[in-house]
C-alpha cells in the first residue's frame, strides 16, 4: 500500500510538472487551500461557487467526453466520484466505456478529450504517437486469476500467475478470455507470454466481451479466467467463481498489478479537443480530496480502488513512456 | 428461467429510481420516432415515385433498397461513425456521441425496409382500382391518391416495420451514441437496447429482463396506437 501524504514541497513539484503543459491550469492541480484534504470536492476553494479567479480558462457549461474502460464504468466508481467535479466546475462529464484499446483508439480519432486506461505498454504507444499528453497516474488495483471451485487445474496453492496458466494451458482446462483489446485482455497476453505459453484450441475461448460478461461466461462454463479484482468483488454475489490466484493487493505476485492513468488528448493534434478542461479534470483526478473519493469507494465493503497519485516521491516515468529518458532526445 | 414471481420484487425495486429507465425510454422513443418520421418523409415519396413511373435506373434503386433491407446495422453505425467522427466528412458538426448521431443511423436502418414494404403495398392495389380511376376521369395525381388510400394498411405495416428495426437495434447505436447517462443515472444517448447490453455486460440479468419486457410493451403499445390511427382513417369514409 502506497502512502499518501501532502508535504507541500511535493505539491509544488507537481504543480511544475503540470504547468508544463498547462498554462494557467495549474491553480486546478492543487494550489489552493489544502484544508481540502478529505473532502471529496477536490483541492479548489472551499465554497467550490466562487467565481472562477481572472486567470483561469472559463469551462463552465463545458461538456467532458470521457473514453475509459469498462472496469472504471461498470464499477460505478465514476458515477460516484464524477457529480463533485460536475458540480465544482459546473460542467458535464459523458463517459463512454469502452475497453482500453477502443478507448484510446476513439481518441486517436478525436473524438473524446481525456482517456483513463490500464494498459501502459497501450498508453506508452499513445504517447509517443503525440496523441496524449500529460499522462498521470490514477490509481491501482490488481487482477486475479478467478476458477471453479473444483479447480481442476490444481492452481489455488500455486501464487504464481505464470505457473497458474502453464498449469491451466496442460491441463487443457476451459479458460475464457476477453479478447478484446482491453486492458485486461493485454495483460492476459503478457501473461501467456510470461508463461511461455501459446494459448490455442477446444479449452481456450475468446469472448468479444466486457469483464462482467466474460465473468459470466466463465461462471457458466465452469471456466477460468483472468478478472481485475473490481470488476469480480461486484459480480461476485451473481456468480460461483473463487479466487484461485491473489494479486499483489493480497500478496500475490507483482505481475498481476493493475495501474491506471489518465491522459489528456493533444490539442496540438486535435484542435477540437477540450484541453483546458481535460486537463482540470486530471488536475481534479489528481488532487486529495478526489483521491480520498476514490479511497473511499466501496462495493459490498471492499476497497476496489487506491489511490496513486500522491506519493512521497512521485515517479518522473508517469509523465513519460516508460524507458523514456530526457537526453534520449 | 426463474418464475414471474420471483421477479416480482425485482419489479417493485427497480431501477426506477432518478428517472433512470425513465429517461432510457424516453431517448429510446424520441430517436426512434424522429428517424422513423423522416425516414418516411423520404421513403414514402421515394415509393410513390417508383410506383407510379418509370425512369432509368429504377432497377438500381431497387436493387440498392433490396440489398438495404438485409444490411447489418452494425456496419451502418461504423459508416456513421467514420461520418461524423472528428475525422470524418461531418467531423465539424461534432455529432459523435450525440442523439443526432443516433438518429442519422436509425434513419438509414429504417429507411430501405419502408420503401420496400410501401412499394409493394403501391404495387400490390388491384390494376382494376387504377384503372376504375383513370375511366372515371381521374387525373394522374387523383388515382395516385385512390391508390396510396387502398394502400393505407400496407403503407402502416411499412412504418411499424422500420419503427421495429430502429426502436430495436443495438450496434450501430451503442457504436454512435456511445451508451452515455448523466453520472445520476438519467440517460443522454443510452437506449432501451443498450441499456441491456450493459446490464447483461454487468451480470444484472434481472433488470435487463425487465428493462427487455418494457422495450417489448413500447414496441407493443406504438403499434396499437399506429394501427387505431389507420383504422380511424378508415372510418370516415
Amino acid at each position: 500500500m502506497k502512502q499518501r501524504s501532502d508535504d507541500s514541497g511535493k505539491r509544488t513539484r507537481r504543480q511544475v510538472l503540470l504547468g508544463l503543459g498547462a498554462a494557467g491550469i495549474t491553480g486546478l492541480a492543487g494550489c489552493s487551500s489544502n484544508t481540502g484534504e478529505g473532502t471529496p470536492t477536490g483541492t479548489a476553494s472551499d465554497d467550490g461557487t466562487t467565481e472562477p479567479s481572472e486567470d483561469l480558462p472559463e469551462v463552465a457549461g463545458e461538456t467532458l467526453t470521457l473514453t475509459t474502460t469498462t472496469s472504471t464504468y461498470d464499477t460505478g466508481l465514476l458515477d460516484a466520484i464524477h457529480p463533485h467535479f460536475e458540480e465544482m466546475y459546473g460542467v458535464e462529464v459523458d463517459a463512454v466505456a469502452q475497453g482500453t484499446g477502443a478507448a484510446l483508439e476513439t481518441a486517436r480519432n478525436g473524438d473524446s478529450d481525456v482517456v483513463m486506461v490500464h494498459a501502459r505498454g497501450l498508453e506508452d504507444e499513445f504517447l509517443e504517437n503525440g496523441y496524449g499528453k500529460n499522462r498521470r497516474d490514477l490509481m491501482f488495483n490488481d487482477f486475479v486469476i478467478v476458477g471453479p471451485a473444483d479447480d481442476p487445474a490444481g492452481v489455488e496453492s500455486m501464487g504464481s500467475a505464470t505457473e497458474a496458466l502453464t498449469a491451466i494451458a496442460d491441463a487443457q482446462a476451459q479458460f475464457v478470455s476477453r479478447g478484446d483489446n482491453s486492458g485486461t485482455h493485454t495483460k492476459e497476453l503478457n501473461l501467456w507470454e510470461a508463461a511461455g505459453a501459446d494459448p490455442g484450441g477446444d479449452w481456450y475461448q475468446e469472448t468479444g466481451t466486457g469483464m462482467g460478461e466474460a465473468l459470466n461466461i466463465a461462471n457458466q462454463q465452469g471456466a477460468y479466467t483472468l478478472s481485475d479484482r473490481g470488476t469480480f468483488i461486484s459480480q461476485r454475489s451473481e456468480i460461483d467463481l473463487t479466487i484461485l490466484v491473489q494479486g499483489p493487493i493480497e500478496g500475490g505476485p507483482e505481475i498481476l498489478a493493475n495501474p491506471y492513468g489518465v491522459m489528456a488528448v493533444n490539442p496540438g493534434v486535435h484542435e477540437n479537443a477540450n484541453y483546458d478542461l481535460a486537463m482540470a479534470y486530471i488536475g481534479w483526478l489528481t488532487s486529495p480530496g478526489a483521491q480520498e473519493a476514490i479511497a473511499e469507494y466501496t462495493m459490498n465493503g471492499e476497497q476496489l480502488f487506491y489511490p496513486e497519485a500522491i506519493t512521497e516521491e512521485p515517479d518522473f516515468q508517469q509523465y513519460v513512456p516508460e524507458g523514456w529518458s530526457s537526453d534520449a532526445e | 428461467m426463474e418464475s414471474a414471481i420471483h421477479l416480482l420484487p425485482a419489479v417493485l425495486e427497480l431501477p426506477f429510481r432518478d428517472g433512470y429507465v425513465w429517461s432510457t425510454l424516453w431517448v429510446s422513443l424520441t430517436v426512434s420516432v424522429t428517424a422513423v418520421v423522416l425516414s418516411a418523409l423520404v421513403s414514402i415519396p421515394v415509393a410513390i415515385v417508383m410506383g407510379f413511373a418509370n425512369f432509368p435506373g429504377k432497377q438500381f434503386v431497387k436493387s440498392v433498397i433490396n440489398t438495404g433491407m438485409g444490411f447489418p446495422s452494425v456496419v451502418v453505425g461504423l459508416v456513421v461513425l467514420f461520418a461524423v467522427s472528428n475525422q470524418g466528412p461531418l467531423g465539424a458538426f461534432d455529432l459523435i456521441f450525440t442523439k443526432q448521431a443516433m438518429i442519422m443511423s436509425q434513419f438509414v436502418l429504417a429507411t430501405p425496409p419502408i420503401t420496400a414494404i410501401t412499394l409493394a403495398a403501391i404495387t400490390g392495389v388491384d390494376r382494376n382500382v387504377r384503372d376504375a380511376a383513370h375511366v372515371l376521369g381521374g387525373r394522374r395525381f387523383d388515382v395516385a391518391l385512390v391508390v396510396l388510400k387502398e394502400a393505407r394498411y400496407g403503407i402502416i405495416t411499412a412504418i411499424l416495420a422500420g419503427f421495429g428495426r430502429a426502436v430495436s437495434e443495438v450496434g450501430s447505436v451503442l457504436i454512435v451514441g456511445g451508451n452515455i447517462t448523466s453520472s445520476a443515472g438519467i440517460s443522454k444517448t443510452r437506449t432501451l437496447t443498450t441499456a441491456i447490453q450493459l446490464e447483461a455486460r454487468q451480470g444484472q440479468y434481472e433488470t435487463a429482463m425487465i428493462l427487455g419486457a418494457i422495450l417489448v410493451v413500447l414496441v407493443l403499445t406504438i403499434n396499437a396506437i399506429v394501427i387505431r390511427l389507420g383504422d380511424e382513417g378508415s372510418m370516415n369514409r
